[in-house]
């Protein structure tokens, strides 16, 4: 069979001194990270241009990156300041003309990942000791907007024109699906007749208004918002519980090789079988000794195993969502030694007050998060040399299915540590353990004081595995289990394991998942937006969108 | 214990040792099964003449010889692989056969196969009662024979199970020894395989009607890309024949008879008086038998049908008679269906979707040549004017288009008061069944005796003498 090569790849790697869109600088406990998008250095700059601090997906993994960096090579930053280069513009959003010319997929993908870029923030500012400011001082619609709304405050400035809005439904007939919706509501607690109205209003908010509706935290007057801003975010840094000073832990890049559908890093793996739209994904253990303290963990720098895997795995779960979408399937792997694994456990739970350590298991915990919002199907395959155990064993919590192989003659074997009692919170806020028990929640505690590994007996007693086939039937059960898998339709299999995977109570984040960017994914496949009268089509071009009135 | 001196086979039993682990926890269930749910009272003193197959060559799948029917060597057997087999219709037409099973159609797959398992031990149960009101010891070996077959082609499926579903097939099989015809809480799967066989012409209009439908669907399970189970099916089929025989020739014997008695009594037409089953009965059960196997084909138009054409997964009857493309993506056939006020119309409707009907096409044809021979052999013989009817397809039905409507065997659409009426005169009633009870309420053991209302085969099995010792007690 024919296969169409993957579309040209995005990476996700990039350095300050590559960014095209940001200027991230530094004044003792406060950075400030300033956009100033290059419209010409757009990702397909010859689809559209990035005007008006208008992004792309570029922009945001700049983003992404500086984000990551501030928390890891910047322990001395308390507070970001974010705010723009261009004047009286703050952002105008995601580019319409980049959304409109970009295939479905490419937009579900895109939304994604910015969601996460802005829950990150969210992360920072809840776990890392990091506030973030947002400083208006212009144009600042939709998903410009939404970024100020990861913000822990917005200050707005009062120059009698500019505004906070959401226009994507009177103006594009979408919705602003970067968590503007939720959080205006949600985080922001914004009355839900106000928030109704604002979100129809195609030139938004400004001064008082948007402050009395809380939609905004203080205005100023241009005069004085350089001076009330600098003030704020002072007072936001004195609040940190982050070191004065370095040193931080710079990240390099991670140079993976790529050798046709194979992608090696130092600690994972990833092979691509496009026949049967397969990824076999591998993870290994630390296979040297790691650090066992804090001032050990800096020595070490971006090499630990905890940075440098989870790092890893990030990147290739971005790579694969965006660039290998026919691969519908993922095959978990972890090989080498549990016991290291182990005991990295014991020295992220030892040290997890630092803010080096706490950053480590961030990294590690919105990993794991990313696996679970990645639209595709996950398999944990427990063979024994395997070393899912501790944090590893996430993985196969995370997974939507896990086999294990019972073969009497060859030990297998999986461990808990104590980090699955808490360190990683899924985006319901409840562990992957509790998620998985929550029609039985004393198999949590259980499973948490098991004294060391489980057999695959027991851990299907256990209820952490879904099977244990033994060797005569392990290869014809796992490769049926797939086959049958690969067969189904992956529309249907994205919404099932969405639907399956966040038990439990609804957070701002599963709805921004859930329920916002469902929505938003419904009415990007629809004709009112994308027909070809629809409204994000006709956006900037011809006359007035032509809809559908149906409503369901 | 599980070894291929206790059960033939073909399948490398020896060399298999995910068959042998699975085995070792069913074949002590099965004979559990058979003491309990098999022949009653044949089990521990009484050898039996049995067909045994021991290979699948022609001189190792008859090997005759006398056996106790817990010792019956129940063997896995396989038709001989064709080479580089390739799938011969639906949308995978011309790829290689499948040597293994699909993940994709693992589901579908286990589904046809418990289905036809389900009804191979259901037979047996149904029929357990009989062996005490045997006609002769030759119809008690025929039996016999078609109950211990019965039994292997459980083995047959239980194998399939075991070797390509994995847990789930094991359990599968377990479940196949556990549901039991009859059970109100377990009942076998299809409903024709719940009705009770307590009298020889019931016996011998199910192996006639129903085993017929078991060789339309072993013949289109023949026909699948699995190649195991085409294999499997296609061995069985060699075994259903003689069940077919011993249906046909069982009724054709009791015509015989009955025509003998009409003569005797000076065709006054009371053959009961003189113990005797009279030509309305027999049409009766033909009745009965044949439109409760109709139903076992499905719905006239059915998803489920083109699933598993377009998948391959089961074809039609001798699928290379046909001269059509084999992928019939776009072909037609028309029905008999009924509109809403009732009234019959023809309909065209996807050829996929219409193969449970081409498959009942395809039965009802060759029902109809063994009625015919019946006609032809016996009554006409005979001098007699009488003839068995082969009654609509619309009439009496469960399943499809004509379930709730009512029908008289020609096929005329009458009202549901005059159903009430009638249906006696065309159905078996508890009367007719308590006559057939009365006259087989003294069984036959003498060798070469017969009961009273059933002539003498022409021949014997395997050629010995039609008072052969077909069953022997021991001493």
């Amino acid at each position: 069979m024919d296969h169409v090569a993957p579309s040209p790849s995005v990476s996700f790697e990039t350095s300050p001194d590559r960014y095209r869109h940001w200027k991230l600088t530094f004044d003792g406990p406060v950075a400030t990270l300033a956009m100033d998008v290059d419209e010409d250095a757009g990702l397909r700059p010859d689809d559209y241009k990035l005007k008006l601090n208008s992004y792309d997906l570029g922009v945001d993994i700049e983003l992404a990156d500086a984000l990551q960096r501030l928390r890891f090579e910047h322990p001395e930053v308390h507070t970001v300041l974010l705010t723009s280069l261009k004047p009286r513009i703050f952002c105008a959003g995601a580019n319409i003309f980049m959304l409109g010319t970009s295939g479905h997929g490419f937009k579900v993908n895109f939304c994604k990942f910015t969601n996460e870029t802005r829950l990150g923030m969210e992360d920072m500012s809840a776990n890392s000791g990091i506030k973030f400011l947002a400083a208006i001082n212009g144009i600042c619609a939709g998903g410009g907007y939404e970024l100020a709304l990861a913000c822990d405050e917005i200050y707005l400035v009062d120059d009698g024109s500019a505004a906070v809005s959401l226009p994507e439904t009177p103006l594009l007939g979408v919705l602003p699906g970067t968590g503007g919706l939720t959080r205006v509501v949600d985080k922001r607690k914004v009355r839900r007749d106000l928030a109704d109205h604002f979100s129809t209003l195609t030139e938004g908010l400004r001064g008082k208004r948007a402050v009395e509706g809380r939609f905004v935290d203080a205005v100023c007057p241009t005069s004085q918002f350089k001076e009330a801003v600098e003030k704020r975010v002072q007072e936001l840094a004195a609040m940190s519980d982050r070191p004065a000073s370095g040193p931080g832990v710079t990240f390099g890049p991670l140079e993976p090789v790529i050798d046709g559908d194979t992608i090696r890093y130092k600690y994972v793996t990833g092979e691509i079988d496009r026949a049967k739209r397969l990824c076999a994904l591998t993870i290994s253990a630390p296979e040297a000794p790691q650090p066992t303290t804090p001032e050990a963990f800096l020595a070490a720098g971006d090499q630990s195993w905890a940075i440098r895997a989870f790092r890893e795995l990030d990147d290739a779960l971005l790579r694969m969502r965006l660039n290998e979408p026919e691969i519908g399937t993922v095959l978990l792997r972890a090989t080498g030694d549990p016991q290291a694994v182990l005991d990295v456990d014991a020295a992220l739970l030892a040290h997890k007050g630092h803010w080096l350590v706490r950053e480590i298991t961030g990294l590690i915990r919105r990993t794991l998060k990313r696996v679970d919002l990645t639209a595709k199907t996950f398999f944990a395959l427990v063979e024994p040399g395997n070393a899912f155990a501790g944090t590893l064993f996430e993985l196969v919590l995370a997974a939507d299915r896990a086999y294990m192989l019972d073969d009497p003659d060859t030990p297998n074997h999986v461990q808990l540590s104590a980090v699955s009692g808490g360190l990683y919170p899924m985006s319901n806020g409840l562990t992957r353990l509790e998620t998985r028990f929550l029609g039985e929640p004393e198999s949590v505690g259980k499973a948490l004081a098991h004294e060391g590994p489980f057999d695959a007996a027991g851990a299907l007693e256990a209820g952490l595995v879904f099977s244990s086939p033994d060797d005569i039937d392990w290869d014809d059960e796992v490769r049926m289990a797939i086959e049958e898998r690969v067969s189904f339709s992956p529309d249907a299999l994205t919404g099932m394991e969405a639907n399956l995977r966040f038990a439990g109570p609804e957070t701002m984040e599963t709805k921004i998942f859930g329920r916002l960017t469902a929505w938003q994914n419904w009415i990007f496949q629809r004709p009112n937006a994308v027909g070809e009268r629809g409204a994000l089509m006709v956006y900037g071009r011809e006359g007035r969108p032509s809809f559908d009135w149906k409503r369901t | 214990m599980i070894s291929s001196e206790r059960i033939p086979n073909n399948v490398d039993l020896g060399g298999n040792k995910r068959l042998q682990r699975a085995l070792e926890h069913w074949q002590p269930k099965y004979l559990d099964w058979w003491r309990e749910m098999g022949p009653q009272g044949f089990q521990q003193h009484h050898q039996v003449y049995l067909r045994t197959a021991v290979s699948v060559d022609a001189a190792g799948w008859a090997h005759f010889d006398y056996v106790k029917l817990p010792e019956y060597r129940w063997g896995i057997f396989l038709a001989e692989p064709t080479p580089q087999r390739k799938i011969g219709f639906g949308d995978f037409k011309g790829k290689d056969a499948w040597q293994e099973v699909p993940g994709e159609f693992r589901n579908p797959l286990r589904r046809l196969i418990v289905v036809q398992g389900d009804t191979e031990p259901a037979s047996v149960e149904q029929q357990r009662e009989l062996g005490q009101h045997c006609p002769s010891l030759y119809d008690l070996r025929n039996l016999f024979q078609v109950n211990v077959e019965e039994g292997r082609h459980l083995w047959a499926m239980v194998y399939l199970l075991h070797s390509y579903f994995g847990r789930d097939g094991r359990d599968e099989a377990e479940a196949l020894l556990e549901r039991n015809s009859g059970n109100a809480d377990t009942p076998r799967m299809l409903e024709a395989f719940n009705e009770p066989i307590d009298t020889w012409l019931d016996f011998f209009a199910f192996t006639m009607f129903t085993d017929r439908d078991g060789k339309s669907q072993l013949l289109s399970l023949s026909e699948s890309s699995l190649d195991p189970l085409a294999r499997t099916t296609r061995f069985m089929l060699t075994e259903e024949a003689h069940h077919m025989f011993v249906g046909e020739t069982g009724i054709a014997r009791i015509l015989e008879r009955t025509c003998e008695l009409m003569k005797e009594s000076g065709f006054s037409g009371d053959v009961r008086r003189l113990g005797g089953i009279d030509i309305p009965l027999i049409q009766k059960f033909v009745n009965f038998w044949f439109s409760q196997s109709l139903d076992l084909h499905g719905s006239e138009v059915s998803s489920n049908a083109a699933a598993y054409f377009a998948n391959g997964l089961k074809g039609r009857a001798e699928e290379d008679k046909y001269t059509d493309d084999h992928v019939l993506a776009s072909d037609t056939y028309i029905l008999d269906m009924l509109d809403e006020s009732g009234r019959m119309s023809q309909q065209e409707v996807p050829m996929r979707n219409a193969l449970n009907e081409v498959l009942r096409d395809w039965y009802v044809g060759d029902c109809q040549a063994g009625v015919d021979r019946w006609n032809k052999r016996v009554l006409e013989a005979h001098g007699m004017s009488e003839r068995i009817l082969l009654p609509s397809r619309k009439f009496n039905r469960r399943v499809g288009v004509y379930a709730g409507k009512h029908f008289d065997p020609l096929g005329h659409p009458i009202s549901a008061d005059e159903w009430e009426r009638r249906n006696h005169e065309w159905l078996p009633t508890s009367a007719d069944k308590a006559y057939l009870r009365s006259i087989q309420a003294t069984p036959v053991f003498e060798p070469g005796k017969f009961a009273n209302y059933i002539a003498p085969p022409a021949r014997g099995i395997n050629r010995q003498a039609i008072d052969f010792e077909y069953v022997r007690t021991e001493a």
